[in-house]
């Protein structure tokens, strides 16, 4: 090892999305006490740019692609396709954020700045190939996701929130970090390639039981962080208590994030043990599914239906890591970018309907929206119909891909019960239509204005990739099967 | 297990031990007799008025958080003023760049007036 490490100039060039948003984040934060209130409104644009210029630097980053930083960070297909998901989940939070912020009288620079700072911390978890660098990416999102939740400070239910989320998973990351000490004490690296070298070679591998429990304990963490049963308890009382735009945001980009990794280190670090950890994935898998639908069908508020559901679509793609395939890891891509785009368009009517304080937000008040206003009933029908699965949506495909990939792995049991959820799903979905195309209208529905654009832009943009991904899925999923192949 | 580590553990045991039986033997010997002046905090000088787990202001608090900002930052100068020479204007680029975010943040928290005491 030469005493001093000066890595070469395009290292620089395939983090450059990072750099991108981290000078952006900094720069919407030092403008932000600098401009005057009313001007702080362009901050938000400001990120807005951020986002498309680090859009742009990831795809020049994959022109630059392979190691980086000693192989700390590795720039790979799998990397820009997370990358370039999550940055686009930033940049629909933010279009959702504009006018609730303005809404609700919140100062807008840090939001802004703290969500490009998650960015980077969710594009550092896609691109890392290193345990101590998987920690920094989880963290650097989480912090910045912790403050998001409790943005508004005056408000109780934001408090409780944020207090949650941050006291339980400071807990589970610790929980992770004892995992990466237990696997750097026993094979002597934090490399993920090297560990699954040291794992597969029989003469070096350690104990089989030593290795369960690293492997246990940094399963408690990613289970955390993609709410996964049994870890999931916090996850219904964060997303209802955040602002919406924030729940949009971090029920789509930080649990992406967190399912890369997750893939990422199961598929190539972990991959020798396989047989080892594959009962706990398959046995979460289940338990997540039944509990994030079971709990879905008796709840009245929507933005505790949509955690719970968000719960159960983790599940589903707990379904595709089971499979430990390459096609498994190409339907949870799939999956994901579905999930992110009909969720986050699901929780962008949430936050257009909920009014200031967020008053309404119970599946009730919904009552006869498609008479007031069809446009945002049919966007919002057309997510809800995606997250059951209807073809002709990107939920239906998402699903049939982690179906197919279950099966082809000797799955049945677990294919058949998924099965059976998506049809239970139905239910709290279909309510929710019913709901608003067959009640009169009240005085929730009554009262709604019309969205505004930068909303509206959100709102179709999820609405039109929703489509496009259930009508021509070949163009995702051609480039997830490409890039499933991960670096050993 | 290496030998080593059995004169480790035989070395706490005893330390442990010693300590123990120590206090134990103390106890026995000294008289005991309390009363309600010798047990208050200060024996002599300042009448204590309160419990000490009181309310004080949260502003300590952003001043212990700023504190801790520099002080790590200072901490992180020290390797790179130890390995100067070998990482040359590699390292001074670097250190800007840290030093820099730093200063952002100082600006953004003088703007938004957590150094002021009210």
């Amino acid at each position: 090892m030469p005493a001093s490490y000066i890595p070469p100039w395009e290292d620089l060039l395939r983090v450059l999305p990072e750099i991108v948003l981290t000078v952006g984040g900094t720069i919407a934060m030092v403008l932000e006490p600098l401009l005057r209130p009313e001007k702080k409104r362009r901050l938000g644009w400001l990120a807005l740019a951020a986002l498309l210029v680090a859009l742009w630097a990831t795809a020049v980053a994959h022109v630059f692609a392979g190691p980086a930083f000693r192989a700390m960070i590795i720039v790979d297909g799998f990397a820009t396709f997370f990358r370039a998901l999550v940055i686009v989940v930033g940049a629909l939070a933010v279009l959702c954020s504009l006018n609730y912020l303005e809404r609700e009288r919140a100062d807008s620079g840090e939001y802004y700045a703290l969500v490009l700072f998650s960015v980077v911390g969710q594009c550092l978890m896609a691109a890392s190939n290193e345990l101590i660098m998987i920690f920094i990416g989880l963290e650097i999102s989480s912090i910045s996701t912790y403050v998001l939740a409790g943005y508004l400070r005056d408000d109780v239910r934001n408090n409780e929130s944020a207090i949650k989320y941050f006291l339980l998973g400071s807990f589970a990351t610790a929980f992770l970090l004892y995992g990466i000490a237990w696997i750097y004490g026993l094979t002597g690296s934090t490399d993920l390639s090297e560990i699954r070298r040291v794992l597969a070679n029989p003469e070096l591998a350690p104990a089989g039981a030593l290795v369960g429990v690293s492997a246990a304990l940094m399963f408690v963490g990613f289970a955390f962080k993609v709410s996964a049963a049994p870890f999931q308890i916090w996850t219904p009382d964060v997303y209802q208590g955040a602002p919406a735009p924030v729940t949009a945001f971090m029920s789509a980009g930080p649990k992406a994030a967190a399912f890369a990794i997750f893939l990422r280190v199961y598929m190539t670090a972990f991959e020798p043990v396989a047989s080892r950890w594959e009962p706990v994935v398959w046995l979460s898998a289940l338990a997540t599914m039944l509990v994030g639908n079971f709990a879905a069908l008796v709840q009245n508020n929507l933005k505790r239906l949509l955690a719970y559901s968000s719960i159960a679509h983790a599940g589903y793609v707990m379904v595709a890591v089971t499979a430990h395939s390459e096609i498994g890891t190409a339907a949870a891509m799939f999956y994901l970018v579905a999930y992110a785009f009909m969720n986050v368009g699901a929780f962008a009517v949430v936050t257009h309907f909920a009014r200031e304080r967020e008053r309404y937000v119970n599946v009730d008040d919904l009552a006869g929206l498609a008479q007031r206003q069809p446009v945002t009933a049919a966007l919002f029908a057309l997510f809800l119909l995606s997250l059951i699965g209807i073809p002709l949506t990107g939920g239906f495909f998402g699903k049939f891909y982690i179906f197919k990939a279950a099966l082809e792995a000797n799955l049945y049991w677990l294919t058949g019960i998924g099965l059976l959820n998506s049809a239970l799903a139905a239910y709290y979905y279909l309510r929710i239509i019913v709901v608003m195309y067959f009640h009169e209208p009240g005085e929730a529905a009554a009262t709604l204005a019309p969205p505004a654009p930068a909303l509206k832009v959100a709102l179709w943009s999820s609405a039109v990739a929703t489509l496009v991904l259930g009508v021509f899925p070949s163009l995702v999923l051609d480039f997830a099967g490409k890039s499933a192949t991960l670096a050993r | 297990m290496p030998q080593g580590y059995v004169l480790l553990f035989l070395f706490m045991a005893i330390a442990l031990a010693f300590v123990l039986a120590l206090l134990l033997l103390a106890k026995i010997l000294r008289p005991s007799s309390p009363f309600e002046t010798k047990l208050e905090a200060y024996e002599c000088g300042i009448k204590a008025v309160s419990d000490a787990r009181g309310r004080y202001a949260v502003r300590y608090y952003i001043i212990a958080i700023l504190f801790v900002i520099f002080d790590v930052e200072t901490i992180f100068l020290f390797p790179w003023a130890v390995r100067y020479k070998v990482l040359g204007w590699f390292g001074v680029a670097e250190v800007a760049v840290f030093l820099g975010i730093l200063i952002v943040g100082y600006i953004w928290a003088y703007k938004k007036g957590a150094l002021e005491w009210v």
